[in-house]
């Protein structure tokens, strides 16, 4: 972002709409829009901040640069909300807005930043750090770093270092941290450090019964599935009763229920045998979703 | 007397900024850029010590440079090489190397005439800093 306009060909007026066309940000929300269920409190932030980033964009047209805006944020949420996903658009986001330079993701957990002996650790904080430059930082269960029962834990040398490079290195590199809502709030009230620096604070809500079907549905559509309507209505049993089973993670729990389901699917037309159609093979019926242990033991209690 | 190693040694010592842009280039070809450092600037000394580790699958430049920033801090005084490797199958070399770092000022080198047998006489160059031990060169 090499600005080098000379102050006396300041442009008049800039057309908002064009700059927000032009930076193809519009593409993106709709995408978001389009291929992310609920998550609507997300999605108001995201585009909070794509405007506030656009805003920004055109003032330095008018050479009312201020400070380059903070970007770290912190994505909390439950299992399965869709973390990772937003993070990976937000990326993109940041990269067609221009505000990081290539716009790739690095993901990483604290096995990555944390080293296992003296001195091991900032080396290998530093690399990931370094690849993360020009890109977006994304530490999933940030909270581990730091693990207050074991004073000699190395992760504490790793957060002083990412908090440095945060701070040292805005414009850079973007750091997005996740985790479940508790444990953050926890993660943050031991390092008020990281608190002050993230901006931006996204909760991703829970998953309704309709949200976790809608995504079902569009799952399926993408591997060249779909659903009989009885299958359909089995779904639905299944959503309430699997949400009421420990360890409920929102989509991914629907995922790996579908992934069952093609399984069951598989088994049911091969044992039938003889010739099968395109529908045949495409369809997941009731049977396939009905024969769940969630749903067995449900009715069983 | 100035050294001349590598490219661009005979233009103007780069700026951070053209740098950059080299390094740029070099992680857009997927090259490894690392740092070496010496105080003995022979040419024929190729064995420079290596600063932490090659940068590899590195995206974008500022990484390379925060390193650069450390090298150059903890190795003020010094030449600072950087060299850009390939390592794709059939190059597996270094395709860029310049200086991005020399001391204040820079001793040069002496003439050495040894007579030989005959009236032969063998030249040689030997680097007037290396009067010093290693360590204590361009302080």
């Amino acid at each position: 972002m090499t600005d080098t306009a000379p102050t006396a060909e300041l442009p008049a007026q800039v057309d908002l709409r064009a700059e927000f066309d032009s930076a193809g940000i519009a593409d993106i929300l709709a995408s978001l829009d389009r291929e992310l269920v609920g998550l609507v409190p997300v999605k108001t932030r995201i585009r909070e901040i794509s405007s506030l980033l656009l805003v920004e964009k055109v003032r330095k047209k008018f050479a009312l640069s201020s400070e380059p805006p903070t970007l770290h944020m912190s994505f909390t949420g439950n299992p399965g909300t869709g973390k990772t996903t937003v993070a990976l658009r937000m990326a993109d986001i940041l990269h067609k807005l221009g505000f990081v330079r290539r716009g790739h993701l690095v993901s990483v957990t604290r096995d990555d930043l944390v080293g296992q002996y003296i001195g091991h650790t900032a080396p290998k904080t530093k690399e990931i750090l370094k690849k993360a430059m020009g890109g977006v930082l994304f530490i999933d269960e940030a909270y581990y770093l730091y693990r207050p029962e074991n004073e000699r834990d190395y992760g504490q040398e790793a957060i002083e270092i990412l908090l440095q490079v945060m701070e040292n290195h805005r414009e850079d590199l973007v750091v997005i941290l996740a985790g479940y809502a508790d444990r953050m709030d926890k993660f943050f009230a031991s390092n008020p450090g990281f608190r002050s620096r993230i901006a931006h604070h996204i909760d991703f809500p829970d998953y309704s019964d309709a949200e976790l079907l809608k995504i079902a549905e569009i799952l399926l559509a993408q591997q060249n599935y779909h659903l009989s309507p009885a299958a359909r209505g089995a779904l639905v049993t299944y959503i309430a009763a699997r949400r009421q089973q420990p360890h409920f993670a929102n989509a991914r729990s629907i995922r790996n229920a579908l992934d069952r389901a093609r399984l069951r699917q598989a088994n049911r037309i091969f044992d039938a045998g003889g010739a099968v159609g395109i529908d045949a093979l495409s369809t997941i019926e009731a049977p396939d979703i009905l024969a769940s242990r969630v749903l067995q033991e449900a009715t069983k209690g | 007397m100035r050294i001349t190693q590598g490219c661009f040694s005979f233009l103007p010592d780069l700026t951070d900024e053209q740098i950059t842009k080299q390094v740029q280039y070099c992680l857009e070809n997927k090259w490894a850029v690392n740092f070496e450092t010496t105080d003995d600037p022979h040419p024929r000394n190729t064995y420079w010590d290596l600063w932490g580790l090659p940068m590899f699958d590195l995206k974008d430049a500022a990484g390379v440079m925060m390193e650069l920033a450390a090298c150059r801090k903890a190795n003020g005084g010094k030449y600072i090489r950087l060299s850009a490797f390939d390592s794709s199958h059939g190059w597996e070399s270094v395709k860029l190397s310049f200086i991005v770092g020399r001391p204040a000022s820079e001793d040069g080198f002496m003439l050495v005439r040894q007579e030989a047998g005959g009236r032969k006489l063998r030249y040689t160059t030997r680097s007037y800093a290396t009067d010093k031990p290693e360590g204590q060169r361009y302080k």
